[in-house]
């Protein structure tokens, strides 16, 4: 088999030399250089240049009809609504007319502009009004953003105040995640890293009371709609970081420090299977499922990994359960405090 | 005015030097004329030639990883007999080593193709070919640039022939994954070999670096004032600024790096479980890294597009038959990107639990490229407008470049903004944006220089045809790669994932991935057009003649054949600035830098 693949390498080269050379025998014929530009050549790459602005423009919007149900699904945190608002003003005003409008201007010259012998360019090196022109609208642009995004920014951001917040620890490591609930006291118990062991898989300082009642749960952490959650992040091992795509939350998890990021979810996993949108998405979504011969699934928030942190990057993540908090508190009740964890 | 200069010595002490050359010539040993050569246009020749072959291997990588995203889990026999049993197993590319790819594909595209073949090839053979210059301030550290770069680029290499594979931790090489060996493979010896290489690259670095600044600097000739320099130079000095400024600063960030791996210190790690028990590592963190790595690393992106913005600014004004449109506010764009770029490292850290208040700072500083950035866009456009434009390859490309520019910078505005950054960081978005912005206009920039300078550099010409056809090929499928990975961060796909089918929810975006790698197959294989045409014209090309782009630039003013020296005789004495094209009263649509300025005829533009 690889005989016969080098043996065909190897005709291939002899035929592509004899063809050189009957194109090299051929080109000693002409007058013109092969190089020299001819204005049929101008003419051809000019009409090239704006076949291919309407063939760019048609393949841009081909992608954003064609893979409309495919974007995240509307936010489910209260603070996403903002940077989804802010995201569309920014796309929908700037970001896409720029684009389209500098390359129409673009291409469209490159086209109308095309040399040909006859022609002769015109010499205009500089204006200063046209200058100061494209310095001062971008300027303003840019203000506009930098005023809505550090406003916006900045309420993310900020600590999290709400005197009816829930904490929620994330712990990351290779390659998994899981969350720690404050138990009854409401406090997380301080920790440690140098306890971590198979049955204190997060590090807790078990001299820390504390601890006793915290709760640690795995592959799937529940949420209650309407409360503002602090997530605190650690991580035990490299960087990590936890992604909630939905809720746009996202925060990297460091060895060594403690993050955080707040976030309010506004609907339910329920009400979320349930809109419209998502149901389109999750149509698409179980298609192709059928095509791989896998099982059709239903809607769920996730955690993802989002900092590359070894092999088993791309398959770290966790489920997310955002309930009413009758549904959460009952499911609370039910998991397991560490010191009974650790007394088995 | 403007034509005393303090070159005129070394002008004087240059020709003197040039008898002596005439004299050298028959003692020059193929080692010395090929190897160890300390030409400018041999050194740039030999960066050219390296990169392309760093940049064929980064390109082949990229195929092999892309074809694992679209059909994640088939058998690809190529990619077995490629990678080999251990590491294609089947030929289903193993996890690790799809991060390993990963990895050096980045490393080398940046590092070895982008800055150290972009600029050494260009920075070598322009500087001296356009100020008037013998050759570079310093032959010898020249040469050493381009050995250290050689070195560099051979130790890349060979990591990826090891036993537990190269370094795969993202050409970031964030610590603490990158520092502890248990943490993953690649973070064996692997990456001792990526941290020496890339150690012994910020030396080729330097060294190249220095050597272009005080080239320019001191050694133009007569007339050749500062603001008489083709935007290439401004844009090869600027870059080398930059460089020398930023690159110190990795140096320290990786030799922290080897510390904590091999001496047990404690710089980047702090309260680390691993391999089954407790680093005594405390005290440290993994951000000071991020923030030492990213005050080279934003620099960066600049040393990597600026050459190619210098090299566009070059082509589209000769191809269009115009001056290109403000010089001058080109130059201070550059300057503003280039001083502006050391402010702005913090914008690829607002997620990494860095204080929020800084990141908003460095919005704000952030934001603030985007506006000489503009103007450089529009400059170009308008140099375009009412032009006479001529289609070499070179051209083409050249508009290639502004459009990824553009195209790659409007969404450089979203990521930039902290607030909207929270949701696609790190995703496929980001990916996109860098790869068209950064990617592929420096490789467009590149390519457009080739074809271009080739002329200079080899003495014949490309294939127009073949040209044509590369550039078609290429800029088609290089928007088809990476435009429809926009939508892949629209949907929360996260970089670096082996596969995005182990959990249900990117299922649905099976499509846009096979798109993507259809297109980068079509893209790779079009680039053999490309490696044909030049190696074929090195050859077998068209002789070429003295000026065949009717350039006004002093580089077209030489002989045809390479000679030490540059220039038989004195150096040339520049008149005018270099942009001199279709200027009225003219009879040429062209008038070369070095025809003495008319009774009356103003410079620079004026008329």
């Amino acid at each position: 088999m690889k005989l016969l693949v080098l043996l065909a390498i190897l005709l291939l080269i002899i035929a592509g030399h004899q063809l050189l050379r009957i194109i090299e025998l051929s080109r000693g014929l002409k007058k013109t250089k092969e190089w020299e530009l001819t204005n049929s050549d101008n003419n051809t790459m000019g009409k090239g240049m704006l076949i291919f602005m309407f063939a760019f423009f048609a393949f841009f919007f081909w992608q954003v009809v064609r893979w409309k149900d495919r974007a995240l699904p509307e936010s489910a945190s209260e603070h996403g609504f903002k940077i989804d608002w802010l995201w569309d003003v920014n796309m929908n005003f700037i970001v896409i007319p720029v684009f389209l409008i500098t390359n129409f201007f673009l291409f469209w010259f490159a086209y109308k502009y095309r040399g040909n012998t006859n022609n002769k360019a015109t010499f205009f090196a500089h204006s200063n009004k046209l200058e100061m022109l494209w310095t001062i609208i971008p300027a303003v642009a840019l203000a506009f953003i930098i005023i809505f995004g550090l406003k916006y920014w900045n309420e993310i951001m900020d600590d999290a105040k709400d005197p009816n917040k829930i904490t929620i620890e994330l712990y990351a490591k290779q390659f998994d995640w899981s969350a720690r609930y404050t138990g009854k006291d409401g406090k997380l118990g301080t920790t440690d890293y140098r306890q971590i062991s198979g049955g204190n898989s997060v590090g807790l300082d078990t001299n820390d009371v504390l601890c006793n009642d915290d709760i640690i749960v795995k592959d799937e952490f529940h949420i209650p709609i309407g409360r503002e959650i602090e997530l605190l992040m650690r991580s035990r091992d490299v960087i990590h970081s936890a992604y909630l795509p939905h809720f746009r939350a996202q925060m990297n998890c460091v060895p060594g420090l403690v993050t955080a990021f707040k976030f309010k979810p506004v609907k339910t996993t329920e009400e979320m299977r349930k809109d419209p949108y998502v149901i389109q998405m999750m149509k698409g979504i179980n298609d192709q499922r059928a095509k791989f011969g896998k099982e059709p699934v239903l809607f769920d928030y996730l955690l993802l990994c989002n900092k590359i942190c070894g092999a088993s990057h791309y398959g770290m993540q966790m489920n997310i359960v955002v309930e009413s908090e009758k549904d959460y508190n009952a499911w609370l009740a039910k998991q397991a405090t560490f010191k009974k964890v650790a007394s088995k | 005015m403007g034509t005393k200069h303090t070159a005129t010595l070394e002008h004087e002490h240059a020709t003197h030097h040039d008898h002596a050359h005439d004299h050298d010539e028959h003692h020059e040993t193929f080692v010395s004329k090929y190897i160890f050569s300390m030409d400018h246009k041999m050194i740039s020749r030999q960066f050219l030639i390296t990169a392309v072959i760093m940049a064929c291997v980064a390109m082949t990588m990229s195929v092999i990883f892309r074809m694992q995203l679209a059909w994640p889990g088939e058998k690809f026999a190529f990619v077995n007999a490629l990678l080999g049993d251990k590491w294609a197993k089947d030929g289903i590319l193993d996890p690790n080593m799809y991060l390993a790819l990963v990895t050096i594909h980045g490393t080398i595209m940046v590092f070895m193709v982008l800055t150290g073949g972009l600029s050494g090839t260009f920075a070598n053979l322009l500087i001296p070919y356009q100020i008037g210059a013998r050759d570079m301030a310093s032959g010898f550290l020249n040469m050493l640039s381009y050995w250290f770069f050689f070195a560099s680029s051979a130790i890349m290499l060979a990591s990826c022939f090891i036993e537990d594979g190269p370094a795969s931790g993202g050409w970031t090489i964030y610590p603490p994954l990158s520092a502890l060996p248990e943490a993953m493979p690649g973070s064996k010896l692997g990456m001792t070999m990526w941290l020496v290489s890339m150690a012994i690259f910020i030396v080729s670095s330097l060294l190249g670096g220095l050597n272009y600044i005080i080239t320019v600097i001191n050694l133009r000739t007569k007339g050749m004032k500062m603001t008489r320099m083709p935007l290439t130079v401004w844009a090869f000095l600027i870059t080398a600024i930059l460089g020398v400024l930023s690159f110190p600063v990795l140096f320290s960030c990786a030799l922290l790096l080897i510390f904590d791996r091999s001496m047990g210190t404690s710089f980047y790690l702090s309260d680390i479980y691993i391999g089954g028990r407790p680093l005594d590592n405390v005290g440290g963190s993994p951000i000071l890294f991020e923030h030492l790595f990213w005050f080279l690393g934003h620099p960066e992106v600049y040393i990597v597009l600026l050459p190619a913005l210098g090299i566009t600014s070059e082509v589209i004004s000769t191809m269009a038959r115009k001056p290109i449109f403000g010089y001058r506010a080109m130059i201070g764009s550059m300057l503003a990107i280039g001083f502006l770029s050391f402010i702005v490292w913090g914008h690829h850290m607002y997620m990494t639990g860095m204080n929020p208040f800084l990141g908003s700072v460095f919005v704000f500083t952030t934001l603030l490229i985007a506006i000489p950035s503009a103007v450089k866009a529009f400059n170009y456009i308008t140099t375009l407008w009412k032009g006479n434009v001529q289609y070499t390859p070179a051209m083409l490309f050249s508009i290639g470049l502004v459009s990824s520019f553009i195209s790659g910078g409007v969404t450089g505005i979203i990521l930039a903004d902290s607030a909207l950054d929270i949701n696609v960081h790190d995703t496929y978005f980001v990916v996109a944006h860098f790869h068209i912005v950064m990617g592929l206009s420096a490789i467009f920039g590149m390519f457009a220089g080739v074809y271009h300078w080739f002329p200079k550099m080899f003495l014949r010409m490309m294939n127009k045809k073949l040209g044509y056809l590369h550039f078609w090929i290429t800029f088609i499928a290089a928007y088809g790669v990476f435009f429809p990975q926009h939508f892949l961060g629209l949907a929360g796909v996260p970089r670096r994932y082996y596969t995005n089918s182990n959990f249900p929810m990117f299922d649905n975006l099976v499509d846009i991935n096979e798109i993507c790698t259809v297109f980068a197959i079509i893209g790779a294989l079009g680039q053999l057009v490309f490696l044909f045409n030049f190696f074929y014209s090195i050859f077998r090309g068209d002789k070429a003649p003295q000026n065949p782009w009717n350039s006004n630039t002093l580089e077209w003013t030489t002989p045809v054949a390479n000679i030490h020296g540059n220039w038989p005789g004195k150096l040339p004495v520049v008149h005018r600035w270099a942009y001199d094209y279709s200027k009225p009263g003219q009879n040429e649509d062209f008038v070369p830098q070095t025809v003495p300025l008319a009774d009356g005829e103003h410079d620079g533009g004026e008329h």
